[in-house]
């Protein structure tokens, strides 16, 4: 007699630990083989969009802040850079090197909150702590200069709310000298590890192909073989003076595109932003960071769409003027909330472990996904 | 031992047998989970380059017995759907599977709770209540989670108890004893005769054993870690994926009997390593006592190395659990059934060719 077998419909969170926020996935299960998963969004909505539209154009920087809440500096510095292109205004170049500076380091500390979550969720819990250990450094060199540690509302157009702190270059100094023998450490300790090798080799293979089609940028595409970075190819800010490599996802450990290549593209990424870092450090100029902030925000009739490569991938602004103080309408093109439609994808065929292990590779911000 | 001796004093045998039994709970158990936990946390934090509790007492060492009392104090939440029944007898039956391993282990010559002929196989028995015990828990919680949870622990623990018993049998057969006193016994006097250094055998014998037992003790190390769900291989518990597993829906006194078992049982396999490989509650060289003539010195110093070797590899399974990720299921049934019985096997049929020499 055969058994009566059926599928399992098993509810991942909202409250679920490795969910990365209010994620609630519905597996549907044979055994611990997953053959469907539907991801339910939403649960972190705040209208940012809608609320925008109330709002006047500097008063939307601080909501941008909170959408992707791990990359806040990168968020002001798309919407700054959108209003500005928008607007016509030339900013001096101190003021394109520190969102530079700013952007970098902010790029790293999301990294490193995305690595090391990653290890949490694949159970190594040491470098969750040894990641956060070393953003905490870069929090503090933030915290100097703006007094804010998450939400910054540091970046505004045109400008910047306040100049470096005098101690900000000498301690970036010391955070990247100390941050090289650290990376190499986490290296040891979690990307080279047999078992973390065998947990995220080959799983959730991500084809260039159907990353391109889904529209999926920044890591998660580059990992899967793509040298597309929009600082190199649609550059912005002073991006075109610095020297530094676009890595890709090489398949070293297996097929091009799994998870562990998604994770290690983000550990070449951080060595690249160091670089960039280090040579803005060197060459930035003197200057004031609020001469060419505008008296009174208000951009001529007409539209603008402007993209920036914010940690996760491409972050564009939508932003339509009617020629008043408020926006007609600001979108936003969130990178996560396009990854999140081809997680279903990568996650059929593999184990309800997986799940956990790929959710954590495509590295999402519910923040984001929501707005 | 101990029952006799309390036997002689007391002249009553019920009185004696109900303090025996309760020794080891009181003697070690319990303050060793208090010290366990405790060192857990310090352990994981200055691994972490955190400094882990530090606010009860000096440098936090009170923070168990504060924990403790918050957990005495906690309403017994038995949720609506549970199957009540099942859902408490659960965290004793699982508790008494580890307490009772206690009963068989030689802490020194002198204090054994009971001195069973069949310790090693009375040992591997025991521990199979653990299984039931979290398969009912699971099974009772009416969770998702818990059943996945219950589910993949059961097959785990079953999976390896085969490496472990194969090298258990292999020393066994070497041996000639299923006794770990007379096991302990034979590793006596100084560290060349433990077991991993090829134990009381000679010679050409000797030598050839050494490799094998080295093979062995790593192989039943590392399904001792599997048998109480520790990492790589907690994914019975594993946070990132099934919350706490099959005791996700426990709260209070019922969790810390999960909690209190699975450190007693931490303890229980290092001294199976310890008892089968380390020479038990064997000094590595010599007694104090012996060599000034206190002969009654020399129980104390066994009991002092056989918590040393315990406490030693309770330390290597924290320190793994803070260093490496942890497996998925199928790669841990792969691992155990194509390389570790496969290996298993070999040192046992191995050991039998030598032993023939």
């Amino acid at each position: 007699m055969a058994l009566k077998t059926e599928e399992m419909v098993l509810n991942m969170g909202p409250q679920h630990p490795s969910t990365h926020g209010v994620l609630r996935l519905e597996l549907q299960l044979e055994g611990e083989i997953i053959k469907d998963v539907i991801p339910h969004i939403g649960y972190l909505h705040r209208c940012f969009e809608k609320h925008s539209e109330a709002m006047t154009y500097p008063q939307v920087i601080p909501y941008t802040d909170r959408m992707d809440y791990l990359a806040s500096m990168y968020n002001e510095f798309g919407y700054a850079l959108a209003m500005e292109r928008l607007m016509g205004i030339e900013v001096p170049e101190r003021v394109e090197y520190i969102r530079v500076i700013m952007g970098e380091l902010q790029r790293i500390a999301s990294h490193l909150v995305a690595l090391g979550t990653y290890g949490a969720d694949i159970g190594a819990f040491t470098p969750f702590l040894f990641c956060f250990r070393d953003r905490e450094r870069i929090l503090h060199l933030f915290e100097i200069t703006c007094g804010a540690r998450l939400l910054y509302n540091y970046i505004w157009i045109g400008g910047l709310s306040n100049d470096l702190h005098p101690d900000f270059i000498r301690l970036t100094k010391e955070f990247i000298k100390d941050f090289k023998p650290n990376l190499k450490e986490l290296n040891d300790l979690l990307s080279f590890n047999a078992i973390f090798i065998e947990r995220t080799a080959d799983v959730g293979i991500l084809p260039l192909e159907t990353a391109i089609n889904y529209g999926v940028t920044g890591p998660n595409l580059r990992a899967s073989g793509m040298k597309w970075d929009l600082r190199k190819d649609d550059p912005y800010s002073v991006y075109n003076k610095f020297d530094y490599e676009i890595p890709v996802g090489s398949g070293e450990k297996g097929k091009i595109g799994d998870c562990w290549d998604r994770y290690f593209i983000r550990v070449r990424e951080m060595e690249e932003s160091l670089k960039i870092i280090e040579q803005a450090i060197e060459q930035i100029p003197d200057g004031d960071v609020k001469s060419a902030i505008p008296k009174r925000v208000k951009p001529p009739e007409g539209q603008i769409y402007t993209r920036v490569e914010n940690p996760r991938g491409e972050l564009g602004y939508f932003i339509i003027s009617d020629g008043s103080l408020n926006p007609s309408r600001v979108k936003v093109r969130a990178p996560s909330f396009v990854t999140m439609q081809v997680f279903p994808e990568l996650c059929k065929g593999f184990m309800v472990a997986d799940v956990v292990a790929i959710l954590g590779s495509i590295d999402i911000v519910l923040g984001e996904i929501d707005r | 031992m101990i029952y006799e001796w309390l036997y002689n004093i007391t002249g009553s045998s019920i009185l004696s047998m109900f303090v025996v039994s309760l020794l080891p709970l009181f003697v070690f158990i319990l303050p060793f989970a208090l010290l366990a936990v405790l060192a857990e946390r310090k352990v994981s934090a200055h691994m972490q380059d955190r400094l882990g509790p530090m606010r009860v007492g000096y440098h936090g060492i009170l923070q168990t017995v504060a924990d403790i009392i918050k957990l005495l104090q906690k309403e017994d939440l038995v949720p609506a759907a549970t199957d009540k029944k099942l859902f408490n007898f659960a965290p004793l039956l699982v508790f008494a599977g580890s307490y009772a391993v206690f009963a068989a282990i030689p802490f020194s010559s002198i204090f054994i709770g009971s001195q069973i002929q069949l310790g090693i196989i009375y040992i591997v028995a025991v521990t199979g209540l653990v299984v039931a015990g979290i398969l009912m828990a699971g099974w009772a919680s009416n969770n998702k989670y818990s059943l996945l949870g219950a589910m993949r622990s059961a097959a785990q623990i079953i999976s390896y108890e085969i490496p472990t018993l194969l090298i258990i049998l292999t020393i066994i057969m070497i041996t000639g004893t299923l006794s770990l006193y007379t096991l302990s016994e034979l590793q006596t006097s100084y560290f060349w005769n433990w077991m991993i250094l090829g134990g009381p055998a000679t010679g050409l014998q000797k030598i050839l054993y050494i490799p094998l037992m080295i093979i062995g003790c790593l192989v039943i190390y590392i399904s001792t870690l599997a048998e109480v769900n520790r990492t790589p291989f907690d994914i019975p518990e594993a946070e990132s994926e099934l919350v706490s597993g099959y005791h996700t829906e426990y709260s209070g006194m019922k969790f810390a009997m999960f909690f209190l078992a699975e450190y007693a049982n931490m303890f229980a396999v290092s001294a199976i390593v310890a008892i089968i490989f380390f020479g038990g509650y064997q000094s590595p060289f010599g007694y104090l006592g012996n060599a000034i003539g206190l002969h009654w010195l020399v129980p104390i110093e066994q009991f002092f190395w056989f918590t040393a070797k315990g406490l030693f590899f309770v330390f290597v399974q924290m320190w793994l659990r803070w260093t490496l990720p942890r497996f998925r299921v199928d790669q841990l049934m792969a691992f155990c059934w194509k390389y570790l019985i496969p290996i298993s096997f070999v040192i046992l049929l191995l050991a039998g060719l030598i032993s023939l020499i």
